[in-house]
């Protein structure tokens, strides 16, 4: 449970990282609240040589709200998100969302960029950000970029961000109705299973809904064909049960010692509902 | 407090003192071994196997040795010279210190680097390159025994299976004969799965050999210091170490729970390293190998039935256990049988007869095991019991509490001969069991839970109704590699009254500074405050076999009231001096000796002390001090009884504890506030694996889930509220009353969680669910899916 040996450096602006990075070649890695990395360091799955700290870089702080969209800094911990007032007015599914990550310690270092940055597939915040329509909003030194949360996510630890590529902000639209269902690994606390649902109704009809479901599979996902069932829907029972049975997407589910392949299908559904029944009560 | 004998500043039996020792402990200034340093001091970190079974054909030290701070790597052929590469287990095995030429578990110990930091050797042990040659694995003990299974232990003389030993208890035949004259027979294959006792202090020592006068002193996390004491001079005298020049001190610990009773290769290595450099050397485990490799406590697969009549009498009960004991039998079981305890598993019923038989066999695993939190095996025995007595209950459909009533061993009836040979000292039952259910409303309960059963919930009502047996032993019984498991104490007091008492037991976390303090109290007087308590170090305390299987308080808590009533009588001759009076003029009252009918003629226990060594009577030796070493008639066989409530969310199948009502019975009490926390630690050690903790192997003999991110430990976010309360029954061969109470919630607490979860689902045609209980295993068992 010791790393391999490192330096470490701090950058005090995006500028300096990225000089402190391309000094350090492939050997270097941006470390923020050090809550993936640390433990991957300790069991040196990881073994960086140089680690550059990003989390006193300014203009990564902060949330705020203008244009009907939350800017949620990168380095915002857990925890800041969890009692935003902004957050918890304005997307209240994403403030539940980073209250039920981890634990309290977790919460206080762990930070949105590094968590979305590293991708695990237990995460939670994946699922909630495909949900809520989320953009990630992505600096290097040969500029910026946004890309949708829906598109970010593309398997194992895998994002289409660069390598070099700094998680800036995080941008959430103001939501209708929003929440996230969770079923935790109760050893680690990372999700087994948890989906968001951003729900828009009007006169008891579902005008419109996103579903992102996060532990199920290997990366996460919309689940497009359970939004295609409940669009237009009043939401009924028939509907939310078979729109919880298509909610796995035929996709290959994770197996492991907390969950099977078929829990995991099953537990899904049960999130979806769960999530659902609060976004509909919310809305 | 109206019951107690002394006043509340005195401090004796039934004060809730505060803990003395907290007020290290809660400023962060314990010390513990890691905590030790010594000058000149260099690390070690060990190289472990990543195959189950495989042959080593090669280590080459090389590129370690040329890492910087890298001073030595120890193999097996290291110790070959020294004769130090095997060692004895606890149950008069062999294990491996390090291997010569196979592994036999993954996680084994393979080789060790000595440096001069912990970065260094972490470094170090990642370069020692080993070439293995993987050989088949047995990971199934119901497989062990198959005629073409690979030999585990051909390193042993005529061993030509995995087969090690078979043990009965009872009398098979009139057993038989009455299961063939029962109405009923109810039969289930219940497993209690590997776990460990996750202290959260894993083991480490600092070895120190001094060249120049032969002195071995180690520092290490040891529940027993005078036993490994023996063993070290045992197995280690022909190199030069005997008895008198080795000093093993135990500072505090961080949790034990039966896994630092064992001798661990590490320790071994360490002391060799330090006797071969005459450097210090430490070595602390991390939390994987702690996990990974150190004893695991269980793995029990048991056949039960029971015979029963219609009208509820249990006549019968027949137990066949597979034991899976790893690559050697490395129990630390203190007794002479092989399974330990778990012939007590008639539990609290009045059986007309038993039969009860345990094989061993070794399998690809770490070795083991240890009794996590109970006397050995006693914990598998209430779980059986418990769970085959609610089976009966749902078969003849009665009521799992009446059954209970029905059939337990009469208040009247002890001291009570089981049919395995037990001779129960005193119970209560009955009265347990009423004042559970009263606390509780069972009856409400079953209304409740009637109603929600109509609305499709989950609730369910679980039972346990335990007998413990602890406190080894009476020394015919009980050894360690021979030494028997008597326990000590020895108590001076000072001229001015005041007192320092030492144990052969060893407290970690059990309170011992506070509540041995109390016995003295209670007996002489002296406030609980003026004893000095110590323990641990080989060089000072008296010779004594440790703390594990809830034994202090009746062994060496025994012992430290017998030494007082010899200094008592002591103190009277004194007293009959100063008073000049004669011996059979006295009467005792707290803390002082009075003339009979002239209460103001009076002196006390610290008039006496300071006499002792100024003014004793001629003829009389000076001083006032006594040692005893307790060697107990019996065991003490605390009880209880237990009633769970649970909810199950049916989408998840998550079970929550809603209430746990314990009813405990541990005697005399000496400080409730600290039975009252022991009984909250040890449910919460039961709750761990009736609901989380299991760990398990592929069949590679892969452990799968060896960190806490996989093994869940509860924390106080798992733990449900518990509620407690107590019946007394005083044992009355102990020389206070007492009985031993650590371990009783963590024996009694799987049984009731389980028997409640399934009693939520009984109506679906559920009979048993193994433990831990887990969300997938209890959504399989509603939707009547196999376990996975
Ligand atoms: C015990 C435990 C339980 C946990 N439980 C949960 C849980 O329930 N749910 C959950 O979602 N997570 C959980 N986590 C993970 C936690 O949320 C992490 O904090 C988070 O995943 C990573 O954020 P970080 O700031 O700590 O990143 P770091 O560990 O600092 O970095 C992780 C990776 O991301 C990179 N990185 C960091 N910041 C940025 C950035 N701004 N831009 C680009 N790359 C960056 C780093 O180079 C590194 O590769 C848990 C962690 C622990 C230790």
């Amino acid at each position: 449970m010791i790393a391999y040996k490192f330096d470490y450096k701090v950058a005090n602006s995006i500028e300096e990282a990225f000089s402190m990075l391309s000094s350090a070649g492939d050997a270097g890695s941006f470390i923020s609240g050090g809550h993936s990395l640390v433990p991957a360091m300790k069991l040196r799955l990881a073994e960086p040589e140089t680690l550059i700290d990003i989390s006193k870089i300014p203009g990564m702080s902060g949330v705020a709200i203008e244009d009907g969209f939350i800017t949620i800094g990168g380095l915002v911990t857990h925890a800041e998100v969890a009692s935003s007032y902004i957050i918890k007015e304005s997307c209240p599914g994403l403030a539940e969302c980073a209250g039920v990550i981890g634990d309290a310690q977790v919460r206080n270092k762990g930070t949105i960029g590094g968590n979305v940055a590293h991708a695990d597939p237990g995460s939670d915040y994946p699922g909630a950000l495909i949900a809520f329509g989320a953009t990630i909003c992505l600096s290097s030194s040969e500029g910026s970029r946004e890309i949708a949360a829906e598109n970010f996510f593309t398997g194992l630890f895998d994002t289409a961000k660069e390598q070099g590529e700094i998680v800036t902000a995080v941008k959430v639209p103001v939501a209708s109705s929003s929440a996230y269902a969770k079923f935790p690994n109760p050893a680690s606390r990372y999700a087994v299973v948890g989906v968001g649902v951003a729900l828009n109704m009007e006169n008891s009809t579902c005008q419109s809904i996103i579903i992102g479901v996060t532990g199920a599979a290997d990366h996460a996902y919309r689940a497009k064909e359970s939004e295609s069932i409940l669009n237009g829907s009043e939401l009924e029972e028939n509907n939310i049960e078979k729109a919880a049975s298509a909610v796995s997407e035929s996709k290959e589910m994770m197996n492991d010692l907390v969950a099977s392949a078929d829990y995991r299908t099953h537990l899904c559904g049960v999130m979806l509902k769960r999530a659902i029944a609060k976004a509909k009560y919310r809305s | 407090m109206s019951k107690c004998k002394t006043s509340s500043e005195v401090g004796g039996m039934g004060h809730s003192v505060k803990r003395k020792e907290d007020a290290r402990f809660i400023r962060g200034q314990g010390n513990y071994v890691d905590d030790v340093v010594r000058p000149g001091m260099v690390f070690m970190d060990i190289v472990r196997s990543p195959y189950a079974h495989a042959k080593i054909k090669s280590i080459n030290t090389e590129k370690a040795l040329a890492h910087p701070g890298v001073a030595a790597v120890i193999t097996g052929e290291t110790l070959k010279e020294y004769n130090l590469h095997m060692m004895p287990t606890l149950m008069s095995d062999t294990q491996m210190v390090l291997p010569i030429d196979k592994v036999c578990y993954q996680s084994q110990e393979v080789a060790a680097v000595i440096g001069t930091d912990r970065y260094a050797v972490a470094d170090g042990i990642e370069l020692v390159e080993v070439e293995y040659e993987p050989l088949p694995v047995v990971v199934d003990p119901f497989k062990a025994t198959d005629p073409d299974a690979p030999i585990i232990r051909d390193d042993k003389e005529g061993q030509e299976s995995n087969h090690i030993w078979h043990w009965e208890e009872g009398d098979k035949e009139a057993t038989a004969e009455i299961f063939n004259n029962s109405d009923v027979v109810v039969k289930e294959r219940i497993y209690i799965p590997r776990i460990h006792v996750a202290s959260i202090e894993t083991c480490g020592c600092v070895s120190e050999f001094d060249k120049a006068t032969g002195q071995l002193t180690v520092w290490m996390t040891t529940q027993a210091p005078h036993a490994i004491r023996t063993v070290l001079a045992l197995v280690a005298g022909h190199v030069g170490l005997q008895e008198d020049k080795i000093r093993v001190i135990s500072p505090d610990i961080g949790g034990g729970f039966g896994g630092k009773v064992p001798v661990y290769p590490g320790y071994v290595i360490a002391i060799a390293a330090s006797v071969v450099t005459g450097l210090p050397v430490k070595w602390i485990e991390d939390r994987r190998e702690n996990l990974q490799a150190d004893s695991f406590a269980r793995d029990y697969h048991m056949d039960c039935e029971i015979a029963a009549d219609k009208d509820g009498t249990l006549n019968g009960l027949r137990i066949k256990t597979l034991a899976d004991n790893g690559y050697a039998d490395a129990a630390a079981n203190p007794s002479k049988y092989p399974a330990g305890m778990f012939s007590i598993c008639t539990g609290s019923y009045d059986f007309k007869n038993a039969f009860v038989e345990v094989d061993g066999v070794y399998t690809n695993k770490p070795p083991g095991g240890v009794a996590y939190r109970c006397s050995f095996r006693v914990t598998e025995a209430v779980h059986a019991i418990e769970r085959m007595v609610d089976m009966v209950a749902d078969e003849i459909m009665m009521d799992a509490a009446e059954l209970r009533m029905k059939n337990f061993i009469p208040k009247d009836a002890f001291p009570y001969h089981s049919p395995t040979g037990w001779e129960y000292d005193s119970g209560d039952y009955h009265a347990a069991l009423q004042l559970a259910m009263d606390n509780i409303g069972y009856d409400k309960l079953l209304e409740e839970q009637k109603e929600k059963r109509e609305r499709g919930e989950f609730m369910g009502i679980g039972i346990c109704s335990f007998t413990e047996v602890v406190g080894a032993g009476p020394s015919k019984d009980f050894d360690i590699l021979g030494i028997k498991m008597f326990d000590s104490s020895e108590i001076r007091i000072h001229p001015t009254g005041k007192a320092i008492a030492r144990f052969g037991t060893k407290s970690q976390g059990q309170g011992h500074e506070t509540t041995y303090a109390q016995i003295i109290a209670e007996e002489l007087g002296i406030p609980y405050t003026d004893v000095s308590v110590e323990e641990g170090d080989t060089d000072t305390a008296p010779y004594g076999l440790g703390t594990y299987a809830s034994r202090s308080t009746p062994t060496a808590g025994a012992a430290a009231a017998m030494a007082c009533r010899k200094i008592k009588a002591k103190a009277k001759k004194i007293a009959a001096h100063l008073l000049e009076t004669s011996e059979e003029d006295l009467e005792w009252e707290v803390g002082k000796f009075s003339v009979k009918g002239v209460p103001d003629k009076a002196v006390t226990i610290q008039d006496i002390a300071f006499a002792a060594y100024t003014n004793h009577p001629q003829g009389l030796e000076a001083g006032l001090e006594a040692t005893h070493y307790y060697d107990p008639p019996n065991l003490t066989f605390p009880f209880g009884s237990y009633i769970a409530v649970v909810d199950i969310d049916s989408g998840t199948g998550e079970v929550k504890v809603r209430r746990f009502m314990a009813v405990d019975d541990c005697g005399n009490i000496i400080n409730p506030m600290i039975v009252e926390g022991q009984i909250h630690g040890g449910l919460t050690q039961g709750l761990a694996p009736a609901l989380f903790e299991e760990i398990s192997y592929d069949e590679e003999g892969n452990m799968t889930g060896g960190s806490f991110m996989e093994y869940l430990v509860p924390t106080a976010v798992e733990t449900p509220h518990w509620e407690t309360d107590k019946t007394i029954t005083p044992s009355p061969h102990h020389p206070i009353g007492a009985k031993g109470v650590g371990e009783s919630p963590t024996v009694g607490a799987p049984p009731a969680i389980v028997n409640a979860v399934v009693d939520a689902l009984s109506h679906l045609g559920v009979k048993h669910i193994d433990i831990p209980i887990t969300p997938e295993k209890v959504w399989r068992a509603i939707h009547k899916k196999e376990v996975a």
